[in-house]
């Protein structure tokens, strides 16, 4: 187990200039779709959404599948409360996103990207447009046929769920739809899509310039590469570092904390809140590993200190919740709002402290029946709070 | 500017204008049904809300049901149906400005307006809203007013930023 901690590493790929964008986009086009393929998938870069799939068996599933009509789409609806990142790479390194998006276009043939924006990155819009345009521009000269448009969100933290997302695309109210089929197969006006976050995106760029190699070697078995994290909350530095994966959140926090740091939720609102005592035993990568525990997260850390209490901060997420379910299915949509009625009723003392437990049961049940992740990690956050953090409940 | 409401009867009247301006924007788009949003961002910019009447002109434009326009503009939260005020404050409730207490600031701003969440002042001037993540979180507490950012809030700010606004709304008093 040990040796699969390390030390905090920082590293700086993502925010690297991006100059030599023309020349890297000329060369790596000029390879065979599998020779790409084969290489992203040897980097073992996954997901950095947060949900870990592999990037390059994705690409490689929809080159695979059979259709006239392709889309390649970037997910910068970054609604996860705490994180920022997906901003900063869209503001300082736009090239290495549309870059990564055209190569992709190119492998599984499509001629159509589409950027997600986040209705309120509204401020970025311009400036991406006039980027795209120079883009296109050099795509065209290079005869290159690939095209990038952007649309705005309007405001709901469900669309940054992959399904939900098409449907915002195409007009409707941001509901997901059933899986399978998954969006390689059937994606964005049932066509096979790839859609990757704006980070993952960002990280290929890297492996197209560097090679696989220098990508694998970063990070840690299952963990391969680097991640950029959004740090808030009770720090003395909050902003985006670049890490290695794989560090142990004890490091994590000698580095970021106060000095006093009683919790960290790793993921923001989905993810899971860890306490002090399990700082040491606790990783920061995909799961996979046999012992140990392994947070996946899309970024997003926020260190509490011993001021605050866990019950506002539960009370914080499943308010969010209920306000951001999109209501479609029964779990999701009366569970988030059974979960707050209920530990505010235990708070006042209305309902006895047994009663946690029956909420658990009732998150259990979301986990396994909602249709879509939203009410599938409800059970993360308030599990691991109320398990860790029983007493602030209900005192 | 183009639309006069009926405030005792909550109707809008639209004028010719406003009805033209509408059906333009559906034409921009191709009365393309997938346009759908992009045509309600385009006519909120217009007319700062959205009212019913010009929710059933956008759906007999393009050729569907008034409920499908009014899922859409209820589902999201960009669009509105009660015009909000020439300065629009949004706070953020995401968990960062949360526990770093924006609460606090949210309820010092009601108590300075007097106005709940979702309304509008009565003088027209201010509204208030929630946001959830600005995707700010290293400026925690932020509060937006339109498209200003204001970092680091504290309670006492609250005070002192509504009246930059109020003043400056007196020293520009023709400027609508």
């Amino acid at each position: 187990m040990a040796e699969s901690y390390h030390l905090l590493k920082r590293a700086d790929f993502i925010f690297r200039n991006e100059n030599d964008w023309e020349e890297i986009l000329t060369k790596t086009i000029k390879r065979t779709p599998q020779d790409i393929i084969n290489e992203l998938i040897s980097s073992e870069l996954k997901g950095r959404g947060g949900a870990g799939f592999p990037t390059g068996l994705k690409w490689k599933i929809t080159a695979e599948a059979k259709s006239a009509e392709k889309y390649v789409i970037c997910n910068a609806d970054e609604g996860e409360p705490g994180t920022f990142k997906d901003r900063e790479i869209l503001s300082r390194v736009p090239y290495k996103v549309l870059t990564a998006m055209a190569v992709c276009g190119h492998i599984i043939g499509a001629k159509k990207g589409i950027i997600y924006l986040r209705g309120e990155y509204h401020s970025l819009k311009e400036s991406l447009e006039k980027t795209i345009s120079e883009f296109e521009y050099y795509c065209k000269k290079i005869k290159l046929e690939f095209s990038v448009d952007v649309f705005m969100g309007s405001g709901a933290y469900i669309c940054g769920e992959e399904t939900a997302l098409f449907e915002s695309l195409e007009g409707h109210r941001g509901e997901p739809r059933n899986k399978p089929p998954y969006p390689t197969i059937k994606g964005y006006m049932d066509k096979p899509t790839v859609i990757n976050n704006v980070e993952t995106l960002a990280h290929t760029f890297t492996i197209f310039k560097y090679g696989a190699k220098k990508f694998y070697d970063l990070g840690v078995q299952f963990s391969r590469g680097t991640k950029l994290f959004s740090v808030s909350g009770d720090t003395p530095k909050p902003g985006i570092y670049e890490l290695e994966l794989g560090m142990s959140l004890q490091d994590f926090v000698n580095e970021f904390g106060d000095g006093d740091t009683k919790a960290v939720q790793v993921g923001g609102a989905s993810g899971f809140l860890v306490p002090r005592k399990k700082f040491q035993e606790t990783a920061i990568g995909y799961q996979g590993k046999l012992t140990g525990i392994s947070l996946p997260t899309g970024g997003s850390m926020m260190i509490y200190n011993s001021s605050r209490s866990m019950f506002n901060v539960l009370d914080n997420y499943l308010e969010f919740f209920r306000e951001e379910s999109c209501g479609q299915c029964t779990p999701c949509r009366v569970g988030c709002q059974q979960l707050l009625i209920g530990i505010k009723a235990v708070k006042r003392g209305e309902r006895p402290a047994q009663y946690l437990d029956k909420l658990l049961k009732l998150t259990e049940t979301m986990q396994l029946t909602a249709k879509c992740g939203l009410g599938q990690s409800v059970a993360n956050s308030f599990a691991s709070i109320v398990e860790n953090f029983r007493e602030e409940m209900i005192y | 500017m183009e639309i006069t409401r009926d405030l005792k009867n909550h109707k809008v009247q639209l004028s010719e204008n406003a009805i033209a301006l509408v059906k333009k924007i559906c034409r921009r788009f191709n009365y393309q049904e997938g346009e759908l949003i992009n045509i309600l961002h385009a006519v909120q910019s217009q007319f700062g809300y959205l009212p019913a009447e010009i929710q059933e002109l956008i759906a007999k434009e393009l050729d569907i049901s008034v409920a499908k326009v009014y899922g859409v503009v209820t589902f999201y939260s960009f669009f509105t149906m009660k015009p909000k005020g020439k300065y629009p404050i949004s706070l953020c409730m995401g968990t960062a400005c949360y526990v770093r207490g924006a609460e606090n600031i949210l309820n010092e701003i009601k108590r300075q307006l007097n106005i709940d969440e979702g309304e509008t002042t009565p003088d027209g001037l201010f509204s208030l809203s929630s946001l959830r993540c600005v995707g700010a979180c290293g400026l925690a507490p932020v509060l937006l007013v339109g498209e200003k950012v204001y970092g680091r809030v504290a309670q006492a700010d609250v005070r002192k930023i509504i009246s930059e606004y109020k003043a400056g709304c007196l020293t520009h008093p023709t400027k609508e």
